[in-house]
């Protein structure tokens, strides 16, 4: 790429010639106020608060939009910019529900920060706010358009990176809302609850439903017997809300708060996950070697591409696992098998699952997602929800000491605990299988090609002699392409793995919500998935088909993978949903 | 709090579509099907023949045109010109652009209100007319201007108004 010079605040630079002013200035080691700006996703000059002045052209430009030029002079510190800056944030601000202390990113809210930079003292322009009612009907989500600064962020999200589409900005001008219209909620529509515009988002407009009371109100309760379970991705960001650094890995501290907290058995998902590896596993097992169904076999535990596929591509839903996600079955054997041995009554016990994930609450809502007479789970939390918790509870999380998940289910396998990351999943499968089709052990369990943020990852593995061909989708923008191919029968794979979240769960729409500013510097999943891999690697055991527990498990209740018990309690399956329900409720 | 409710219009009977409607509005999207961007001419056709632009329409059009129907309803939420409301038999518009604001078209549209006895918005009971404010109509030498459906009239004053409706009785 070519460069050219440049003139930031009389001092000359050089940065290639497709940098916009912006980029150039943050190179340059100037720090330019921005809102709507998200890397790599918006960049739309809606919010005026990067303005500066460029010599020889009239008035201030946006300098996140406007590309740099050879011999360019800019000014970004003047009184006329940073009054025009102000002016424009009073101006946002001036529709903005300013009820802070109350709001779920007091602290953790970019207007709120450029309010204090920009040293916003009051707003002279107090006039009409919108007030357009709260949207809180989906169990996953939930928007409140008061606070929304209309920076757009969880547009482009949806609509570009995610391909979702779900919501835009409708009406213009001062009655101009973010929404799915027709007054209807996201959860009529076909928001997939992935989650990402919460982590777009630079205030409070968007969050999680929050399920904290039920949980408290459980613990409260001395008829219920409350188990908990986390997923592998939180360990790995929980301590960012305590200001640890990113990609601190805090599993003990996390065990020792959940104590704290009143759960009477803290479990890990990744049991599950590893259970879901022996049942998927033998399932597409059982369809290469006997054609039991069809190939390729396309991953089932993200409920967000779950959702898609039942409204965007029913005609593939044939190719899913019918295995249910790794936080369902571990519910469902805390409640059958665990409870049973222990002596709790199946209807005392309570099972509340922790995950980096939004859409597992609405995932934990759908009605099959039971048996028996009992629910999986009772409750789902977001990361988020549970440093909240934490929080609450007046515990100092840093300072804890490290503990471990109780007996007899305790630890997992390292194969588990990849689960939270793009590629994991895959990886967890093809250690079990490649072992059960050769019959011995493989030496090399680490399958490198699988890790790492490309969107699309194929791979290969050999068992035999057979080559078991495979594809990672990270991100449900980047499905269409090979999901066209299943749809057509002209796909090449026998195992999909398919994350809605771009890097998988350790990136999902419930961990903690990274700045904006810090996203440009800071690359959040490196930092994360170090963190996950460093879980498997100080692991004792690492093939899920090792995991004493899942071993007991078959031995003692479930007989073996896909047994009729087994699909009596960890199977499920899916239907065609529309995209866009119209049913009258009123009948 | 966002009530939990269908799109069904007033009443308890849904805005189903006829088999006819569903049919001609293929028609529509159909002579569209080679254009890049045509989704404004088929709005504008299907309101055109079905008279406004209801949920189920649009959500018939998104299937048909594989666009999202969040960004259908943002485009016809942009333009006034389009409706998601039934309107009467004729649509009035009057002009309350500046040009023919200041020659006196608030009148105007004060007096078509308590004529037909409908706000902004509303139709008739008889269906027959609706009314709404329009901003520029690209007519401004004529101020101060109103239209009925694609009929204009220029130069309008309050006494003109019973004249012009009575066309359409």
């Amino acid at each position: 790429m070519e460069n050219v010079k440049v003139t930031i605040d009389g001092k000359i630079v050089e940065v290639p010639k497709d940098y916009t002013v912006l980029k150039a200035c943050r190179e340059a080691g100037i720090k330019i106020p921005t809102l709507c700006y998200l890397k790599d996703v918006n960049q739309i000059g809606a919010c005026r608060m990067c303005l500066v002045e460029i010599d020889n052209i009239r008035g201030l430009q946006a300098s996140c939009v406007y590309p740099v030029y050879e011999g360019m002079n800019i000014h970004t510190n003047n009184e006329q910019i940073r009054q025009a800056r102000k002016v424009n944030l009073e101006l946002i601000l001036s529709n903005h529900n300013r009820e802070c202390t109350t709001c779920i990113r007091s602290e953790n809210c970019e207007l709120q920060q450029l309010s204090k930079e920009l040293n916003i003292k009051d707003i002279e322009y107090e006039g009409e706010k919108n007030a357009p009612p709260i949207d809180d009907i989906s169990p996953s989500i939930v928007r409140d358009n008061s606070k929304c600064i209309l920076c757009r962020r969880c547009v482009s999200m949806c609509k570009d990176v995610q391909k979702v589409n779900a919501i835009q900005a409708t009406d213009r001008g001062f009655k101009t809302e973010i929404g799915v219209g027709f007054n209807k909620s996201m959860n009529d529509y076909n928001c997939i609850n992935c989650g990402q515009c919460i982590q777009a988002c630079p205030v409070g407009a968007l969050y999680e439903k929050r399920n904290m009371d039920q949980v408290w109100k459980a613990l409260a309760d001395k008829e219920k017997y409350v188990m908990v379970q986390t997923a592998p991705a939180v360990r790995t960001a929980l301590g960012e809300e305590f200001g640890m650094p990113m990609g601190t890995r805090v599993t003990g501290k996390m065990v020792t708060a959940l104590r704290k907290l009143g759960f009477a058995k803290v479990t890990d998902t990744n049991t599950g996950a590893d259970l879901t590896i022996l049942e998927e596993g033998t399932e597409f097992l059982d369809r290469v070697v006997n054609g039991t169904g069809k190939l390729p076999i396309i991953t089932s535990c993200c409920p967000a591409w779950v959702k898609s596929c039942e409204q965007d591509y029913p005609d593939v839903l044939e190719h899913l696992s019918s295995a249910k996600s790794p936080h369902l079955m571990m519910g469902s054997i805390l409640k059958h098998f665990y409870a049973e041995k222990a002596g709790i009554d199946m209807n005392k016990a309570f099972v509340v699952s922790v995950m980096p994930c939004i859409a597992k609450k609405f995932e934990q809502d759908r009605p099959e997602m039971e048996a028996r007479g009992a629910r999986d789970v009772d409750v789902t939390i977001t990361t988020r929800e549970l440093a909240m918790m934490i929080k609450e509870a007046g515990i100092d999380f840093v300072k804890l000491e490290d503990s471990k998940f109780d007996d007899p289910i305790g630890e997992a396998t390292g194969a588990g605990a990849i689960f939270g990351a793009t590629g994991g999943v895959a990886e967890a499968a093809f250690r079990t299988v490649v072992e059960k089709l050769t019959g011995h052990e493989i030496e090399q369990i680490e399958y490198h090609q699988l890790r790492g943020e490309k969107k699309i990852k194929e791979f290969s593995a050999q068992a035999g002699d057979r080559t078991l061909r495979g594809v990672i989708v990270s991100g449900i923008g980047n499905i269409k392409e090979i999901l066209e191919e299943v749809r057509h029968g002209e796909s090449k794979y026998d195992f999909i793995e398919i994350m809605a979240c771009e890097g998988g769960c350790i990136m999902g729409g419930g961990q903690p919500i990274v700045n904006a500013r810090t996203k440009e510097d800071v690359n959040v999943f490196e930092k994360r998935a170090a963190a996950i891999y460093e879980e498997d690697t100080k692991a004792e055991l690492r093939r899920s088909h090792k995991n004493p527990f899942v071993l007991r498990l078959y031995e003692e209740f479930l007989e073996k993978p896909n047994s009729h018990v087994s699909h009596e309690l960890l199977h499920t399956g899916y239907k065609k949903r529309d995209k866009y329900p119209d049913e009258c409720k009123k009948q | 709090m966002l009530e939990n409710k269908c799109n069904c219009g007033d009443g308890n009977n849904c805005n189903k579509i006829s088999e006819e409607a569903i049919n001609k509005i293929k028609d529509i999207i159909e002579s569209h099907k080679e254009q890049e961007g045509a989704l404004i001419e088929v709005l504008h056709e299907v309101q055109d023949y079905y008279g406004y632009l209801p949920f189920e329409v649009q959500k018939l059009i998104s299937e048909e045109m594989g666009i999202a129907l969040a960004d259908i309803y943002g485009v016809v939420t942009f333009y006034t010109r389009f409706t998601i409301e039934p309107t009467g038999k004729y649509r009035i518009s009057v002009c309350l652009g500046t040009a023919c604001y200041v020659k006196g078209s608030q009148k105007i549209y004060d007096k078509i209100k308590e004529k037909l006895n409908i706000k902004e918005g509303e139709v008739t009971p008889d269906g027959k007319f609706s009314l709404d404010a329009a901003r520029c109509v690209g007519a401004c030498g004529l101020a101060p201007v109103m239209l009925v459906n694609e009929d204009v009239y220029g130069k309008v004053t309050a006494d003109m108004i019973d004249e012009i409706l009575g066309k359409y009785e």
